[in-house]
């Protein structure tokens, strides 16, 4: 039964081309439309590191003075390097790592390349572990390298192919500033999407080049780059020295389960307390250790831009869907006559029901395929704008599957009502007519 | 031309007449406020911030080793920099337009009063940055060459002094409302007393685009090194690529460790920071195009349709007297009347949709001007494209339709 109502959609598209290809043309567009901004929507709102996402919390201290304080404000995002080295000490999540990030000058050793700057990542042991970073070569450093401040580094796939030309680079030196580091790991491709760790060097901006401990860069003053927020004067040792009341340190931590998040909270406020009480800290006990999504959430990560694309485009999906069931309607609406002639030759009202669906359907389908065409398309132009996220913009698999899903649910339901009209033609009067 | 026969013909066909007044009535709304936000993206985009853009350069540049002589290589930087043939002034600021850090302070009108504060940017240069930067001044005076410091020296010594302090017109406004501002007292980094000597027409925050920027800004007499500040450049447009190629030599003759991590032209700069807002507009402006398409057609198919319908009604009339001007004119008035409804409704539908967009998205309430706007644009288009129906309708012989 469904090959014939194929074969008598195939007819009536013939014998009217050009409104049937108008529709076509309006559910490719539609459809196009709708995948190219949920595409993007969902690469950018898609879990960085899926399966750990819910044991990862990020730590906020209120360690800020009493200026502009207000109750119920957020606390600070970031920590001061006192209590994220504090923290550090005592080891109460599985693994735990503090992080910043800064530009490091570094000195090829090969007389063809200039000095350059590399993005860097200033951390302790555990982020690697902790975030499941994988290496092509090596490993990351042990905390005995973070409590000696050892001159270590782990490169990015790019830089080890930079400077080493991608060979195995674990025991040769790479020059800092004035400093030889040993290098000990190389990484293999990793671009965590959104850049959750840190959302201050850009949400979605590549990982670093360069992962140095966070101990040895303060040990040779090294700077820092992204976000700082100071709220005293940080004296003459600096914003980065131990005891400066500057937050611009990034705290994450790894629980055995999510269920441990109250656990670790009570922990935060017990620190905050004590803190309180040695009076370092002055607002009341305010923390927060939030997971990776709702910390993404708070951080606002996915830009307005693309969400109220996607609501744009589901706009622009709904016209072009009135648009398909006007047309479908009225293409319906003039071939009475012929349905007419198969009611009177003993088709059943939900035969014809059936048959005008199977042809709003086959619609759909022809328009999937165009829409995906357009999807393509539109994907190709994301990716030559300007954005940080503009690479990302890529199709895949389940994207694909959405959008014939969509192209096929949205054309059935245009054609729901041109074909409740057609099974409602009586032949008698039809075939008066003719 | 008796309206009664187009109505009595519609009612006959409601459900086809309801989805084309429904899709006019969702494009007009659409419409509207798309163009309402290619409005804010164009006045973003089109905004002048006050400062000489198309005369200014930027150079970034960074040492790879430790510099114990960082502010004597970088006045010799400036004084070889100023020397150079088409550059007009040159200075040395912690931050420019459109740049890639942008730093703030809070200030408060009295000590620890800490119930009022002011967020503004903060602002360090040497002697050219009014100069260079073309930044007026309105009230009191500029620094004397004498109170002028190194950044560096507050850094290691972490002794903030300010004595004196120029700011924007708008924080004048703010912190001393009605008044003049010069020789008012102000406290920065929380308790640092400094007296108010000039006012500067217009400093524009680093970010224009930033949420909450209220042109608030502060002027510091602390000059920056290289490692801490970028160098500005003022040159006629038709030098700055001789002037950015001997610049980078100057860089590399005062010491050749140092690297010149940016260099640009501050239009380019102003072109990357709105990429993404004309990268918007284009696209909302395509999603109009698109969409007046997409109507237009559904206008046609379904005229199309009508007309061959009505063959024998429009044969009929003809036969009876109509001209073919009175049929050209029954279809005209039959789509005014279909886009007059769904126009209405698509202006209710513009203000609903603009309210959940301003909650949503904080963008401003749509501008009543963009309804007639859209509503137009909505009947030409219906005009437009049931004309060629129309036509067709009206070009049926009289004897042919009573054939049929």
């Amino acid at each position: 039964m469904l090959a014939y109502y194929f074969d008598l959609a195939l007819r009536s598209f013939r014998s009217s081309r050009a409104l049937s290809l108008l529709m076509v043309l309006a559910l490719g567009l539609g459809i196009g439309a709708c995948m190219t901004t949920l595409t993007v929507f969902h690469v950018l709102s898609g879990d960085p590191i899926p399966g750990k996402s819910a044991r990862l919390v990020n730590v906020q201290l209120d360690a800020s003075g009493m200026g502009g304080f207000k109750p119920g404000q957020e606390p600070q995002f970031q920590l001061t390097r006192f209590d994220a080295e504090a923290l550090l000490r005592d080891k109460r999540a599985r693994r735990q790592a503090l992080m910043s990030g800064s530009n490091m000058a570094v000195l090829p050793e090969s007389p063809n390349l200039k000095p350059f700057y590399a993005s860097t990542r200033q951390t302790s042991a555990d982020f690697f572990a902790m975030f499941e970073v994988p290496f092509k070569f090596g490993a990351g450093w042990d905390a005995q390298a973070d409590d000696s401040a050892a001159r270590v580094a782990v490169l990015s796939r790019e830089l080890n192919d930079k400077l080493f030309g991608g060979e195995n680079s674990v025991g040769r030196n790479v020059r800092l500033r004035e400093q030889d580091f040993r290098v000990i790991g190389v990484l293999a491709d990793w671009r965590p999407v959104p850049h959750f760790y840190d959302t201050t060097m850009g949400d979605y901006a590549p990982a670093e080049d360069l992962y140095i401990p966070f101990a040895t860069a303060r040990a040779l003053k090294y700077g820092s780059s992204g976000n700082m927020d100071c709220w005293a004067s940080p004296g003459p040792d600096g914003a980065l020295s131990l005891n400066a009341a500057c937050a611009w340190v990034q705290y994450w931590a790894e629980l055995d389960s999510p269920g441990q998040a109250g656990d670790y909270k009570r922990y935060l406020e017990q620190y905050s307390e004590d803190q309180r009480k040695a009076g370092r800290f002055k607002r009341p006990v305010n923390v927060r250790a939030r997971n990776v999504v709702e910390w993404l959430v708070y951080q606002e990560a996915l830009p307005g831009d693309v969400k109220l694309q996607v609501w744009l485009a589901f706009g622009f999906l709904l016209v072009c869907l009135t648009n398909t069931v006007g047309l479908l309607l009225a293409k319906t609406l003039r071939r009475s006559g012929e349905i007419g002639v198969r009611r009177a030759l003993g088709a059943t009202k939900s035969a014809i029901f059936a048959q005008f669906v199977v042809e709003a359907g086959a619609l759909g389908l022809a328009g999937g395929v165009l829409g995906l065409g357009l999807a393509w398309c539109g994907l190709w132009l994301v990716r030559q704008s300007p954005a940080d996220y503009a690479p990302l913009a890529q199709l895949d698999a389940p994207m694909l599957a959405l959008s014939f899903g969509l192209a096929l649910l949205a054309s059935v339901l245009a054609g729901l009502l041109p074909a409740w009209h057609a099974a409602r033609v009586t032949p008698a009067q039809q075939l008066k007519t003719q | 031309m008796d309206l009664m026969p187009i109505l009595s013909t519609l009612r006959r066909h409601k459900t086809a007449a309801a989805l084309i007044v429904l899709e006019i009535a969702l494009t007009s709304a659409i419409v509207c406020n798309a163009l309402h936000l290619i409005g804010v993206r164009l006045e973003r985009l089109t905004a002048d911030h006050g400062l000489p853009e198309a005369e200014l350069l930027v150079v970034d540049v960074r040492g790879t080793r430790t510099d114990d002589n960082a502010d004597g290589k970088t006045a010799q930087d400036l004084e070889q920099l100023r020397a150079l043939p088409g550059v007009k002034s040159a200075a040395v600021i912690n931050q420019v337009l459109y740049g890639q850090n942008s730093n703030n302070t809070t200030l408060t009108r009295a000590k620890d009063k800490t119930e009022e504060r002011f967020s503004a940017a903060q602002y360090s240069g040497d002697e050219g940055t009014l100069e260079t930067m073309g930044l007026k001044l309105i009230a009191g005076r500029n620094f004397k060459p004498e109170e002028y410091e190194f950044g560096s020296r507050v850094d290691a010594t972490g002794e903030v002094r300010l004595p004196q302090i120029v700011i924007s017109r708008a924080l004048a406004e703010a912190m001393f409302p009605g008044g003049d501002a010069v020789g008012k007292t102000l406290y920065a980094f929380g308790a640092v007393e400094s007296t108010v000597i000039g006012v500067i027409d217009r400093i524009p925050h680093p970010y224009p685009s930033r949420a909450g920027n209220k042109g608030y800004a502060v002027l510091l007499p602390w000059r920056p090194s290289y490692r801490g500040g970028s160098y500005v450049l003022r040159a006629e447009p038709a030098q700055h690529t001789a002037v950015l190629k001997a610049a980078a030599a100057v860089i590399e003759r005062v010491d050749n460790t140092r690297i010149v991590s940016r260099t640009g032209r501050m239009t380019e700069m102003r072109a990357a920071y709105y990429a993404q807002d004309r990268a918007m507009a284009w696209l909302m402006g395509g999603v109009i195009l698109a969409l007046m398409l997409v109507t237009a057609f559904g206008i046609v198919g379904l005229a199309s349709f009508w007309v061959q319908q009505r063959t024998r009604m429009i044969g009929t009339r003809r036969a009876l007297g109509a001209t073919r001007g009175q049929i050209l004119r029954y279809f005209q008035i039959e789509n005014s009347l279909l886009s007059g409804i769904g126009i209405v409704l698509g202006m209710a539908g513009a203000l609903a949709l603009s309210v959940l967009l301003m909650t949503q998205y904080e963008l401003p309430r749509l501008p009543w001007l963009y309804l007639p706007a859209g509503a137009f644009a909505l009947w030409a288009l219906g005009q437009i494209a049931v004309l060629a129906p129309a036509r067709r309708a009206a070009a049926l012989p009289p004897v042919a339709a009573l054939r049929s």
